[in-house]
């Protein structure tokens, strides 16, 4: 069953740096597997956890969270505060029974189209490693 | 109003068609809630497809659009710019890219199809939410700051002034001109570059339109576009320049030295200094690091003889703030130090120069006053020129130079010019990139002159007998060679000045893999950023030759103008907002805002956003633990229901998060059935 799992991810990128690097991947056609699906935030600051909630519930098996390098925040420093609540999230998820590994943190720059698809589709075998998620099926949430 | 939502997916030509069924998709739509019109065609963005969209909103009255093509960041403008002339809010539609996201990037037609078709639900999805925002018009201050003063800044700062517009032009050097001031010779002309230099030098302290600010550096900016505010920091001269007349009397007398920055170290200048004698401003500046008057209160005879009483050694730090309507970055590049490149040898044998050094051993005023000699005076028999010193090299820069090639076939010419047509030159090389105009034939009239031309990158520099000797591998010949010469000349990459990233920082610029500061679009934007009314100009965008320089200052210099000529900017309406009947007035908001937007309002005990410093950028809504701050156009609703619209969730199922767990099975087990439940 496993060796069949395709996870599904949902990644929230903030406009300025990992989205312009989506796009850099994109004309630059640089394969991605086609499990992620790309939310367009202007920062990853304005993520709020319960995004990531939300969708980690309604049945995505992954979520990434990807923004500019720290120090270069089109909004001067919302980088560190979505960094902050990924950490904080990481920390509660399991207790919900939900492996933190399903929520990452990256930074992904507008120039590094290459770093974006590799990213991607690290982030997607790691999640299809990992399997579905057990927490929503067993109605621990 | 019921939703009547349009739904437009573009072909692209084969860009998107080819992997994605649009004829698919399309129908797909068509099943969606309060979905009235679902189209797809060949090209969206063309006139008859922006046409299309116009003829459906007035004919079906549609009041919502979704257009799935290529990213939003290219033609979301157009999509919008279409809807408001058919009469609809452009904050109504929802532009969705399944080009760069999926078709371009998904190799199985069928799962780029199907990945198409989740993007567009989540667009039909989110767009319902979309609410009507109406965009502020920001009146756009009319004077602009150029920051650097190489040619680049120059050009743009000249470009600017000629217009009637006022320039503040910002220098961290005691004088301006740049690197160019180093240089002797330019190719492929072999014009003189001081002959071209200087008059455009002059001309800027001539010119009224134009503030010129040496030895200062910006400190802080902070505003928007048309309404930035700049601190300039003015760092002691030590010398009143509305005193001084030049005359360079201190220069002679001064006792202490250091090595000349300008000469990059091969010569010396006094405490107190001038680059060159061309130097714009002539006012001399004192080096307060050595002075002895200033570090240990002795000497000060330049202050005795200086005939006009112009020396202050008393001279503060100074700020001056500026408000401008926009800003001209060109802050140039440095070249690489090829110290830790060992095997050539640099700065362990005394022969071994970079670029720059030998542009100063050219240089009438330089070190040597222009003759190409060795340490010892005598003058080298011959010479190895090294290219692709640091460039296309992935252990330093992977990028090219763009102008080494070039500057080593000028050197050519020169060594055989001045020194003799006997000098054996040895040009080591990858390739020759002689791009430009007159370059090739530039580098055949070097060939003709007798120089040798060697294709490979040299492994090492020894010495032996008291000569370099250049080890390498002819590629051409498949074999190895050690050519023995008296001179090696480095020529070095250009890279990224060492305090881009800070200065990245103050100006609100992103930098590139490469370290250059990263442009808006790399074709198409090549001068704007991702911060409007910052614009690049010259080598800080990435290496560029003289004229490519002076060319994307005059574009950086006619977008500072285009938003100056016109006097006011629309400022964009997605803001934040808090609402009254939510917000809890716990405060939190307040200290999170790095943009000081918002402020408290004691009386109704809540928090309240200042629109016109609000920039959107949602850290307030983030984190508000009522949901009462809330981002327009990206509110809490409309991700919401694009989360779902992605998940593939189906109509009817619960939206709202705190579901119980028996909802999330049955919602899970609907979108995959088969998985285990």
């Amino acid at each position: 069953m496993n060796n069949e799992f395709e996870p599904t991810i949902l990644a929230f990128v903030c406009n300025w740096c990992t989205y312009t690097a989506a796009d850099l991947a994109g004309t630059s056609r640089m394969v991605q597997q086609p499990n992620l699906r790309l939310v367009r935030m202007m920062c990853t600051g304005m993520v709020d956890p319960k995004y990531i909630v939300k969708s980690l519930l309604s049945g995505a098996d992954g979520v990434l969270v990807s923004g500019c390098h720290p120090g270069d925040c089109h909004y001067i420093n919302g980088n560190y505060k979505a960094r902050r609540r990924v950490k904080l999230l990481n920390e509660i998820l399991p207790q919900f029974g939900i492996e933190k590994e399903r929520v990452k943190l990256t930074w992904v720059g507008a120039s590094e189209g290459n770093e974006f698809a590799a990213t991607v589709n690290n982030f997607i075998n790691e999640i299809r490693e990992l399997g579905p998620m057990e927490a929503c099926s067993m109605a621990v949430v | 109003m019921a939703k009547k939502i349009g739904v437009y997916v573009c072909h692209c030509g084969s860009n998107i068609a080819g992997k994605v069924d649009c004829e698919g998709v399309a129908d797909f739509a068509k099943g969606l809630k309060d979905v009235a019109v679902s189209r797809d065609y060949q090209f969206m963005c063309s006139d008859p497809g922006q046409e299309m969209i116009i003829k459906d909103i007035r004919e079906h009255g549609l009041n919502r659009v979704v257009v799935a093509s290529c990213s939003p960041r290219l033609h979301e403008k157009t999509f919008q710019q279409a809807c408001a002339r058919a009469g609809l809010n452009p904050y109504l539609l929802q532009h969705s890219c399944i080009r760069e996201h999926c078709s371009w990037i998904t190799a199985d037609p069928e799962e780029a199809t199907a990945k198409a078709k989740h993007i567009v639900e989540a667009a039909v999805e989110r767009v319902g939410r979309h609410q009507e925002l109406f965009s502020r018009e920001v009146e756009v201050l009319p004077d602009v700051m150029v920051v650097g003063a190489g040619i680049a800044g120059i050009q743009a700062s000249l470009d600017i002034a000629k217009s009637g517009h006022t320039v503040h032009l910002v220098e961290k050097s005691p004088s301006i001109g740049g690197h160019m001031a180093q240089f002797d010779k330019t190719f492929p002309t072999l014009d003189c570059a001081a002959c071209i230099s200087t008059p455009k030098m002059v001309a800027v302290s001539q010119e009224p339109n134009i503030n010129l600010m040496t030895w200062s550096e910006v400190e802080d900016v902070s505003g928007f576009v048309g309404n930035y505010t700049a601190t300039v920091l003015h760092k002691p001269r030590y010398i009143n320049a509305d005193v001084c007349t030049g005359c360079g009397a201190c220069l002679e007398k001064c006792p202490t030295k250091a090595l000349s920055e300008f000469d990059e170290g091969l010569g010396m200048r006094k405490a107190i200094y001038r680059n060159s004698p061309q130097a714009v401003p002539n006012t001399p500046v004192i080096d307060g690091t050595i002075c002895k008057k200033i570090t240990k209160d002795k000497c000060g005879i330049c202050q005795t003889i200086c005939p006009t009483g112009a020396i202050d050694y008393e001279m503060k730090e100074t700020r001056e703030v500026f408000h401008v309507g926009s800003i001209v970055l060109a802050t140039g590049y440095d070249t690489m130090d090829p110290t830790p490149m060992a095997e050539y040898g640099f700065g362990k044998y005394d022969e071994v120069y970079t670029a720059l050094q030998f542009e100063r051993l050219n240089n009438a005023v330089g070190p040597t006053e222009g003759r190409i000699v060795m340490k010892n005076g005598k003058s080298p028999e011959s010479v190895a020129i090294i290219h692709c010193v640091g460039s296309r090299d992935v252990n330093y820069h992977e990028y090219c130079s763009r102008t080494c090639c070039m500057y080593a076939l000028k050197y050519d010419h020169l060594i055989k010019d001045k020194v003799g047509h006997n000098t054996n030159v040895y040009n080591f090389y990858i390739d020759m990139r002689c791009f430009g105009k007159g370059y090739e034939e530039f580098f055949k009239r070097v060939q003709e002159e007798g120089v040798t031309f060697i294709r490979g990158r040299p492994a090492e520099i020894v010495q032996e007998n008291g000569k370099l000797v250049v080890v390498g591998e002819d590629t051409l010949l498949g074999m190895n060679v050690r050519v023995p010469v008296d001179m090696v000349v480095l020529c070095t990459a250009m890279e990224a000045q060492k305090d881009m990233a800070e200065v990245a920082r103050v100006f609100g610029v992103a930098q590139g893999q490469d370290g250059f500061f990263l442009e808006e679009h790399p074709k198409l934007g090549p001068v704007s950023t991702a911060t409007d009314g910052v614009f690049l100009a010259g080598a800080c965008q990435g290496p560029k030759d003289i004229p490519d320089a002076v060319a994307h200052a005059s574009g950086g210099a006619a977008q500072a103008l285009a938003l100056a000529a016109k006097g006011t900017v629309s400022i964009s309406p997605t803001t934040s907002w808090i609402n009254p009947d939510i917000c809890v007035g716990c405060k939190v908001c307040v200290g999170l805002c790095p943009y000081s937007a918002i402020e408290f309002d004691d009386r109704r005990q809540i928090a309240v956003i200042n629109e016109a410093m609000c920039k959107g950028c949602g850290s307030c809504a983030g984190y508000c633990p009522s949901g009462a701050a809330q981002i327009k156009h990206f509110n809490e609703n409309q991700i919401f229901d694009e989360i779902d619209g992605l998940l593939g969730l189906l109509p009817g199922l619960p939206e709202i998060i705190d579901e119980t767990g028996a909802q999330s099975v049955q919602a899970r087990n609907v979108i995959t059935p088969g998985e285990p439940a």
